[in-house]
């Protein structure tokens, strides 16, 4: 009976304790009770460790070497840091980074906010709605770059043509990839398009976390559409927006792929983020310190930049 | 009064048929091109249905531009990673969600974070790792290092575990079952609608993985479909008939496998806001 117990998922630590004077005993028992355990994650625990923290070290070491895989590398110190925090690109990237997340985070916020609105209304076909909303989010991003690359096309593509022929908004077609005025905008565009989805669903889940008898009770106390929107469903989405701007803005950030196949960063690394920067630098130049230094760099920033976030969104979070 | 809610439905209705169409033309115009022979691709108006409409485009991309292949390797790389990392992620999610023992708050914390980590930053010393390891460009490289991902997994299965009620798990202990019966006589079962979103997630993310597979690969009967069409597109920049009937190849899956399984994904999408 005594092992049984001894084997419990909640260890009794009170009962361990309570046998008097075998140390050497109880130190086996627990080995006993631990090793299963540590079998049972070691899978897991392994892949993650070789994968993930060894590394996350092993950049860490990298970014002070120069170190490019066909010569030994050599120490250079913070070498690789100076180099970026004077590289024009490197800000510039930085820069371009903030553009995506002034256009795209802000898009995002309001239309997935209207989105969850309408779909959240007494209406047919709600499922049905919701599918095509969300068919964006689920489409992988190399699918979706290479689709709106033809729709941007600036000789003959849909955009061009709904914007000029159609609805006569434009006086000529614009190359929207190829001009540095106009590439990151139209990026940026494409990452509101592909994230209301995904947005509209989060949102969904905290207005149907509120009670309904909220609602109800203003309604008795005459409160309109309007004022209810305002005074209740707004307040009380308050930890929905948190977790939206904070996933939102680093996915923001992180933007590579729809850039690197899109523009690759052109023109005249008019779209360039810290990741598509970082990544020609490590396997087109073979700069492998340079690259881990940069996402150091950014990852740094990037922490800053959440907390920050937190700190300021979750101010007066008292309801 | 009954107006003003007419006029107000209306408006709903309205709104929504608006966005769905925005949400659904670059879609329609995807299908179409693919549809088209490549001579009246690139043409103004650009069409809505395709002329001439052909088969043409997939026969040519899954055969002579070796589609297929790129079908078969996005196949066995995303099926046996999958399974590994639901296997192994919702084994450890069970040890955290069940059990206590030393350093489990310090590798649960440490996967927290690295949530927060944007992936790319671990590509390069991934890559310089992976070549020691003989595991650049081969299908077994991106299998492993796609079963890494198991973070949000267990972050996931932990928070479901954990709403099991225990009464189950004690009167399997009294018996005297292992760790390993608990886990899967017990446990799984009954997470069964977490496993799914998690499954459906993980499927999902290592049929479209982009970037290690661009770095890692570069024997072309290696390639997985999406840097098959990424590198494809690059060759053959204007010949978007081929082009988009890559990408439908690759994407239809994706489309089924989240309409089959819609309520089981958003309820995981809402869920991992939630637990967030």
């Amino acid at each position: 009976m005594r092992s049984q117990t001894l084997e419990s998922p909640e260890p009794a630590v009170g009962q361990l304790a309570a046998i008097p004077g075998q140390t050497r005993k109880r130190r086996q028992l627990r080995l006993r009770r631990l090793l299963p355990i540590y079998l049972f994650i070691l899978p897991a625990t392994a892949i993650f460790l070789t994968w993930t923290i060894y590394p996350l070290a092993d950049a860490l070491v990298m970014s002070f070497y120069h170190w490019n895989l066909l010569t030994p590398s050599v120490f250079v110190g913070l070498n690789n840091y100076q180099r970026a925090l004077s590289d024009p690109i490197f800000w510039q990237a930085l820069r371009n980074g903030v553009m995506y997340t002034v256009i795209s985070v802000p898009g995002q916020m309001v239309l997935g906010l209207a989105a969850a609105l309408l779909l959240d209304q007494q209406i047919r076909f709600r499922a049905f709605f919701r599918t095509l909303y969300y068919l964006p989010v689920i489409t992988s991003w190399v699918v979706v770059s290479l689709t709106f690359l033809y729709l941007y096309n600036g000789q003959v593509g849909p955009i061009n043509y709904l914007l000029h022929d159609v609805l006569h908004i434009i006086p000529s077609y614009i190359f929207f990839l190829g001009d540095p005025n106009t590439a990151l905008p139209s990026i940026a565009t494409v990452n509101i398009w592909k994230g209301i989805g995904w947005t509209a669903v989060i949102y969904l889940a905290g207005l149907q976390s509120i009670p309904q008898e909220v609602y109800e009770a203003a309604m008795v106390d005459g409160a309109g559409r309007w004022q209810r929107f305002m005074k209740i469903t707004i307040p009380l989405l308050r930890p929905t927006v948190l977790f939206l701007v904070v996933m939102l803005v680093i996915g923001s950030f992180n933007t590579f792929i729809q850039v690197y196949i899109m523009t690759n960063g052109g023109p005249l690394h008019s779209t360039e983020t810290v990741l598509t920067y970082m990544y020609r630098n490590a396997f087109s130049s073979l700069d492998l310190g340079y690259g881990a230094a940069i996402s150091y760099l950014f990852t740094l920033m990037l922490f800053v930049i959440t907390m920050t976030e937190i700190r300021l969104l979750r101010r007066r979070y008292e309801y | 009064m009954t107006y003003q809610k007419l006029a107000f439905k209306a408006l709903i209705y309205l709104l929504l048929v608006g966005g769905a169409l925005i949400m659904i033309m670059p879609f329609v115009y995807l299908i179409s091109t693919a549809f088209t022979p490549n001579a009246f691709v690139l043409q103004l108006p650009p069409p809505i249905i395709p002329p001439h409409a052909t088969i043409q485009n997939f026969i040519d991309v899954w055969t002579t531009e070796n589609f297929g292949r790129y079908f078969f390797n996005s196949t066995v790389v995303a099926t046996c990673s999958t399974a590994l990392t639901v296997l192994f992620s919702s084994m450890l999610a069970f040890a955290f969600a069940r059990y206590s023992f030393p350093g489990k708050n310090l590798l649960f914390y440490s996967m927290l974070m690295t949530l927060m980590l944007p992936t790319l930053i671990l590509i390069i010393p991934q890559f310089v790792l992976a070549k020691h390891l003989h595991l650049l460009n081969s299908l077994q490289g991106l299998i492993i290092v796609y079963s890494a991902g198991i973070p949000l997994n267990v972050f996931l299965l932990r928070g479901f575990f954990e709403d099991i009620p225990r009464d189950l798990m004690d009167a399997a202990h009294v018996d005297g079952a292992s760790i390993w019966t608990m886990y899967w006589r017990i446990m799984m079962p009954l997470a069964r609608p977490a496993i799914a979103a998690v499954t459906i997630f993980s499927f999902l993310a290592n049929w479209d993985e982009f970037t290690w597979a661009l770095t890692s690969i570069s024997d072309s009967n290696l390639y997985t479909l999406p840097i098959g069409l990424e590198l494809f597109q690059q060759q053959n920049s204007n010949n978007y008939g081929l082009v988009f009937a890559g990408s439908l190849i690759a994407v239809v899956p994706v489309i089924v496998v989240f309409i089959i399984f819609q309520r089981q994904f958003i309820k995981g999408v809402m869920a991992s806001a939630v637990k967030g």
